[in-house]
């Protein structure tokens, strides 16, 4: 794929109109990183300037301080906002809501001060500018898909429109869950947990999350985070529906169209 | 004889009053053995919160029907209280429905409205206790409340149906009010055939229960979940007004690691012994603190807490009783010794276990629905800060998750070199 990282572009001194910011989950889980290819089609489609950091970038120490450790937390946004202002970012484009939540709200106060936008509000934006044209009658259309809010998203940054817009955009029928916006059920990531086993329980969170969202009948369980999307996907296939309901990310949703 | 009565009103009104104050102050010093938090800024935003979460009650909303039964009580209880006033100057000047003859028509239509507000208060409470004991909402029934919580939620709510129940004997049995009012008017003909006397025997003691009943209820409040009456007022304006996501800063590790990165700005001298996190009541924000003292253990956090409906030992209310409850015993050890000594006991572990902490998914749910703004994850977070940096008190799969972000910068265990790697692929 035609890539460009930072240290490239900056070689060539040149200075990219974003800097996607692509997180561990999105570079290293497989699952992932079919989200991270999507969102790049779409930039390379669409003519967006945009770079990675490649190599450069590290975790921004989002679950060592939800775990509590923030000695390692530091020291990961104290590298991070090293290269971030060396390289002089001005504006931050990611897929991962929990990397968006952490340069939005906690970096500023270490002196790393972004302008950072959520892939879910960056595509809305494209397709309200019309650069992104979504045709006609395409595969999703009529299509009945529900939106799984992330809460690292919704409840901690009050987006829900954004993604719920871009999905509209493409003619599908939106159902909601039960349980949807500020009343959305996590799917058992967040906090750190993604990095280790539940508690002792009746059931698991991802679980009662997917069998909610199976009740729906929707055909396409739509997502704007990696963490959820594979919190629900290994819920799908709990329930034995892999076969009959997908788990996707909005930009591949959108780049399917593409 | 009159001045008896005057004089046993105005040292009820006044130790009542005496005592309540005791108490609020007390509170008040537990609340401020918390650590500093600055939040008075942007005082217009906090008005505004205060207006619409305490006094309009928006988060309450959420749930329309329990919405407006909350609002009949709350509503009704302050303005029935406007009554209170008459009665409180009946009773220090000795005088018999001070306002009856002046306000005439006014004072009608004022005491029938205070009297439909009573019977839909009383009916609201009525439907609470039955929601509480009879349908059994999982919320209010769930371990969190056993013994105390539970009978103190039932007393409240037996004890405003008793109040109003006496207003309105007292109203109906008042015969220089000739049964005028709307309420109290029906009830009256209970009362013919009694003798004037015996009339004024019902009226009177009617009247004083009631006023006494309002004093002691004043002076259960410090005790009870249901101080929430107040500190809601506070609790709302000194919310946080940050997006929910954000985590607290700590500076004290964001300087250390900077010392350890750039030693060239490292100060000469001895460093302090640093705590991090907290372990106990005192560790956490004042503001966490006022939040323990305003929670009403209605347990909507509980109910909307992923972790809990899915049969772990977190429960977010619990957190907020526990901490409570700490603060007290705490407060109790000032009261007796001046301040605060270790008593071999602390917030973490004795009351909060370390699997409750682990259970928390950061999801905000709880934040979301606390009606008077209150952080249950503020304190987790702060509890676990504890745990991993005060005692490295970790589950092995997080210490992995750590030195793999420290060793290969991602919480897994893959080399830095592949970051990009999907992009070749």
């Amino acid at each position: 794929m035609q890539v460009t990282t930072m240290a490239e572009m900056a070689a060539r001194g040149e200075t990219p109109e974003v800097l996607f910011w692509v997180g561990c989950s999105g570079s290293f889980d497989q699952r992932a990183q079919k989200i991270t290819k999507a969102f790049v089609t779409i930039l390379n489609k669409v003519g967006v300037k945009y770079a990675i950091l490649g190599k450069e970038e590290m975790c921004t120490g989002d679950p060592a301080r939800r775990a509590g450790n923030e000695f390692l937390f530091q020291m990961m946004a104290y590298q991070n906002i090293q290269v971030l202002n060396g390289y002089e970012i001005k504006k931050i484009v990611t897929a991962c809501p929990h990397c968006f939540n952490i340069f939005k709200n906690e970096y500023p106060a270490l002196g790393g001060n972004y302008e950072v936008i959520h892939h879910a509000t960056f595509l809305q934006q494209l397709i309200d500018e019309g650069r992104i044209v979504v045709p006609e009658g395409g595969a999703y259309k009529g299509k009945k898909i529900t939106y799984h809010d992330s809460c690292y998203l919704g409840r901690a940054n009050d987006i829900y429109e954004a993604p719920r817009k871009v999905l509209e955009a493409l003619d599908a029928a939106l159902i909601e869950m039960k349980r949807c916006r500020s009343n959305g059920l996590c799917c058992g990531a967040g906090g750190a947990q993604m990095f280790k086993e539940e508690e002792n329980g009746t059931t698991r969170i991802n679980i009662e999350r997917a069998d909610e969202a199976l009740a729906t009948g929707a055909q396409v369980i739509a997502s704007a985070c990696p963490f959820c999307n594979t919190m629900l996907t290994d819920g799908v296939k709990n329930r034995e529906k892999e076969n009959y309901v997908e788990v996707l990310d909005i930009a591949e949703l959108v780049a399917s169209y593409l | 004889m009159a001045y008896i009565a005057q004089i046993a009103f105005i040292a009820l009104a006044a130790f009542g009053i005496y005592w309540f104050s005791r108490n609020i102050l007390r509170i008040r010093r537990n609340i401020l053995l918390g650590k500093d938090e600055k939040l008075n800024d942007r005082s217009g935003e906090r008005w505004k919160n205060l207006l619409l979460m305490a006094v309009g009650q928006k988060k309450m909303f959420r749930n329309v029907p329990v919405a407006l039964l909350h609002l009949i009580v709350y509503a009704g209880f302050i303005i029935i209280n406007i009554e209170v006033l008459e009665i409180v100057l009946d009773g220090v000047l000795g005088t018999h429905r001070l306002f009856m003859e002046s306000l005439g028509g006014f004072y009608t239509f004022l005491i029938n409205a205070f009297e439909l507000l009573a019977v839909a208060v009383i009916l609201a409470c009525v439907i609470f206790l039955v929601r509480r004991n009879v349908i059994k909402l999982k919320r209010f029934i769930s371990a969190d409340l056993d013994g105390w919580p539970r009978s103190d939620a039932n007393y409240i709510l037996i004890t405003e149906i008793v109040l109003m129940s006496l207003f309105l004997v007292m109203n109906a049995a008042d015969p220089t009010v000739n049964g005028r009012f709307l309420v109290s008017g029906e009830i009256a003909p209970l009362f013919s055939g009694m003798s004037e006397s015996t009339l004024h025997t019902i009226e009177r003691t009617a009247w004083w229960l009631h006023i006494i009943g309002i004093f002691a209820f004043l002076n259960y409040l410090p005790y009870s979940k249901h101080l929430h009456i107040m500190l809601a007022f506070p609790n709302a304006y000194y919310a946080r007004l940050q997006p929910m996501g954000k985590m607290e800063n700590m500076p004290a590790v964001q300087n250390e690691v900077l010392y350890m990165m750039q030693p060239e700005l490292a100060p000469t001298g001895e460093a302090q012994p640093m705590k991090f996190g907290a372990r106990d009541v005192q560790d956490l924000s004042w503001k966490s603190l006022l939040d323990a003292y305003s929670c009403t253990e209605c347990g909507r956090c509980s109910a909307a807490c992923p972790a809990n409906m899915t049969g772990k030992k977190l429960s977010p209310r619990k957190i907020m009783m526990d901490t409570r409850d700490r603060l007290e015993e705490v407060g109790k050890q000032v009261d007796a010794q001046g301040n605060i000594k270790d008593d071999g006991k602390s917030l973490l572990h004795d009351y909060i276990s370390v699997e409750e902490l682990r259970a928390c998914t950061t999801c905000n749910a709880c934040v979301q629905e606390c009606p008077v703004g209150i952080s249950p994850l503020h304190i987790i977070l702060e509890l676990r800060r504890s745990l991993v940096m005060e005692e490295s008190n970790a589950p092995q799969e997080w210490n992995g998750m750590f030195s793999n972000i420290e060793n290969n910068f991602a919480p897994w265990k893959f080399s830095p070199d592949e970051r990009d790697a999907w992009a070749q692929a």
